[in-house]
């Protein structure tokens, strides 16, 4: 008998002792199937990144025949949805700056009666393209669209007009980000998604390490309240949490080059309640989970969505109605709005509250999710 | 409420899920004594540490602990009771002075530089102060452990069996540190596997399977039982042992070192059934006066028939 040849009895045993450990440990094993079966679900039919349905703003300042055609024609690409009737340029001009509409349509006065002259109007379609992936297909479609709309339109005494050069002169304004630079999205983006990742995943180890090495049972033994604990454990990652957004922020300035149209002051705000709400989640994670892994799973299972639903990494308005109310729901979403709006818009805090308070009731309801299973003795 | 009473609880129960863990657990601790409490693994003995310094809330029961209600007024036990773990729990990851530090800025001493200073001069770690608590070995974990729950001049202090795993030499220092601290007026709670500890005991209580079965002084607990022993000596013991468990008459049959402890709940029993064995002058047979490990061996053999 040789002592060191692979045995397949010791080799068995062993993986028969891994099944049983794993089957012990419902969380990881429930993640083991979720992960796959609920996230390719999810983000299979969720994700598109040839958005369809963008809404978009219409200021008609001539309400003429070739108004409803230029309507239809763009409605007809299925890229445009006109949800909004702007009855000025200022109004429209807030529309695109809070991120309520993607695209504003200007027909300029005088329009109908240009173009039956022959005077090739100009259309104004502003994108806000602080996401280009978002409107690029849309402006790519325009042109054929209103070309083919107006051959249709323009018959008899005009038909000659629908021949080259077009009838109409679209200029499209790529608004925030002319150049379509994708890192001017991206880099913004990606300081939210650091916050979620290192926030959540922090503060969900903080708590499950105490418990995990046996000291939990030291500190609870002490005077010390539920508040105490929970708040005094969180204060050290606030503070990384700024250190981090400083870090992005100068890389995003100096290296990418990315505009910083808003207030500082504001983004750090900004920043603030976002790692708050994110502390929170981490903090009620480690309330639940009895380990590190657990922990670790959690945050993974949270980090996901928040990066493929929240419009990050995909237009959030390319995805179905269910998964932008899923995706609503997540701090990340919101945050993202309000970090491109103030590095890329310059937009200022008035504008801003359809976005924080979203923030705000998702702290609250995982505060109080939080405090009913953080757990002052050890039962 | 008896003013000599630190701990005073009656009928205390608490069950995890399914598991009734205690049952009617009811206990008395004087002022001033060090009450040992004994017990297998699994009777319930940190359970019931833990309902005491208000750590776990009993389902039912009521009591008191230093004349606060254990079950309404635990913040103010915690304050005044010094609690040491099983497990050591000081945090590893940290030095000694930083975990003392810590243990009293959570109790809010005032003068703690000279409270923490003082603690690290009594227990001779002056030059090893900042070294890492998780570097400490066995024996010197326990004694910062205690040194710690100590930071806050508890009135009682709770120690779940703190010399696991601890040599005999440090084990007998730390006992004699437990008898100055009860010589000053501090009650101790101790629970312990270890007979020559429980020896070192006031008083003691014995659990399993989650009921105070008996308790009282070590002859007191040694006379409950009304125990026969006789201790055998010679060849063939092994022999012997088992022909003598097969025996109505004889309860326990214990193999310590060169002798046979054999003991019975019934002496004259005892004496008849192993009338035979004595006859036949192979082994050496003496009557014995029962020790408290044979006891609490009766003990838990007892209850593992009541319970399994």
């Amino acid at each position: 008998m040789n002592a060191r040849r692979f045995s397949w009895t010791r080799w068995v045993s062993i993986v028969i002792k891994e099944f049983i450990q794993l089957k012990r440990d419902r969380l990881t094993f429930g993640m083991i199937v979720g992960i796959p079966v609920i996230q390719v679900l999810l983000f299979g039919f969720a994700i598109n990144s040839d958005p369809k349905s963008l809404p978009t703003a219409l200021v008609s300042l001539d309400n003429g025949r070739y108004t409803r055609t230029i309507v239809s024609a763009l409605s007809n690409t299925g890229y445009f949805r006109f949800v909004r009737e702007a009855s000025s340029v200022a109004e429209a001009d807030e529309l695109i700056e809070r991120g309520q509409v993607q695209f504003v349509v200007t027909i300029p006065a005088g329009f109908e009666r240009a173009l039956v002259r022959g005077d090739r109007p100009q259309l104004l379609i502003e994108a806000d393209a602080t996401d280009p992936s978002a409107t690029g297909n849309a402006l790519a479609a325009v042109n054929q669209a209103l070309t083919t709309a107006l051959a249709h339109d323009l018959q008899g005494v005009t038909a000659d007009l629908a021949s080259a050069p077009p009838a109409v002169d679209v200029r499209i304004q790529r608004r925030f980000n002319p150049e379509g630079i994708t890192a001017f999205n991206i880099v913004p983006g990606l300081l939210g998604v650091i916050l979620t990742m290192t926030m959540v995943l922090m503060t969900g180890l903080a708590m499950t390490r105490e418990r995990e090495r046996g000291t939990f049972e030291n500190l609870l033994a002490t005077p010390a309240l539920p508040v105490e604990v929970m708040t005094g454990k969180i204060v050290p990652y606030i503070l990384i949490g700024l250190i981090q957004v400083t870090l992005a922020l100068l890389a995003a300035r100096y290296i990418f080059s990315v505009p910083i149209e808003g207030s500082l002051l504001l983004l750090y705000g900004v920043v603030l309640v976002f790692i708050a709400a994110n502390l929170t989640l981490g903090i009620t994670f480690s309330s639940i989970a009895r380990n590190q892994l657990q922990a670790m799973q959690m945050t993974f299972f949270f980090f996901l969505p928040s990066i493929l639903l929240s419009g990050f990494m995909f237009p959030f308005r390319g995805m179905p109605e269910w998964a932008q109310v899923i995706g609503s729901v997540l701090p990340l979403t919101h945050f993202l709005v309000l970090v491109r709006g103030i590095l890329l818009k310059g937009t200022t805090l008035h504008e801003l509250y359809s976005s924080i308070w979203p923030i705000f009731a998702f702290m609250g309801a995982i505060l109080l999710l939080g405090l009913r299973f953080y757990r002052k003795t050890l039962d | 409420m008896n003013a000599d009473l630190v701990v005073d609880v009656q009928g205390l129960n608490k069950h995890f899920g399914p598991r009734h863990v205690v049952k009617d657990f009811s206990l008395q601790v004087r002022r001033g004594e060090i009450f040992g409490f004994l017990g297998p693994n699994g009777s319930g003995k940190t359970t019931s540490i833990r309902m005491l310094c208000g750590l776990l809330t009993p389902d039912s029961g009521s009591g008191t602990c230093l004349g606060y209600d254990v079950i309404r007024e635990t913040a103010s036990i915690k304050r005044e009771v010094g609690y040491m773990t099983q497990r050591f729990s000081l945090w590893e990851d940290l030095t000694i002075r930083e975990n003392l530090d810590f243990v009293a800025r959570m109790y809010g001493m005032r003068q703690r530089r000279k409270v923490v200073d003082g603690a690290i001069e009594a227990l001779g770690l002056g030059s090893r102060r900042d070294q890492l608590a998780g570097s400490l070995s066995g024996g010197w974990k326990q004694r910062v452990a205690l040194a710690s729950c100590m930071l806050h001049e508890p009135k009682l202090l709770l120690l779940d069996e703190p010399t696991a795993g601890v040599d005999p030499k440090a084990r007998r220092d730390f006992w004699k540190e437990i008898h100055s601290l009860a010589a000053t007026g501090i009650s101790v709670l101790v629970s312990t596997h270890y007979m020559d500890e429980a020896e070192r005991c006031h008083r003691l209580g014995y659990i399993a399977y989650g009921a105070l079965l008996t308790s009282g002084t070590v002859s007191e607990v040694v006379a409950q039982q009304q125990l026969s022993t006789w201790t055998v000596t010679g060849p063939d013991l092994p022999q012997l042992q088992a022909r003598l468990e097969s025996l109505d008459g004889v309860a326990d049959v214990t193999q310590f070192g060169n002798a046979l402890h054999v003991s019975g709940v019934d002496a004259a029993a005892l004496e008849r059934d192993t009338a035979p064995l004595r006859a036949n002058g192979v082994q050496r047979w003496e009557r014995s006066d029962p020790t408290l490990e044979d006891v609490f061996i009766h003990l838990m053999r007892d209850t593992k028939d009541n319970f399994q």
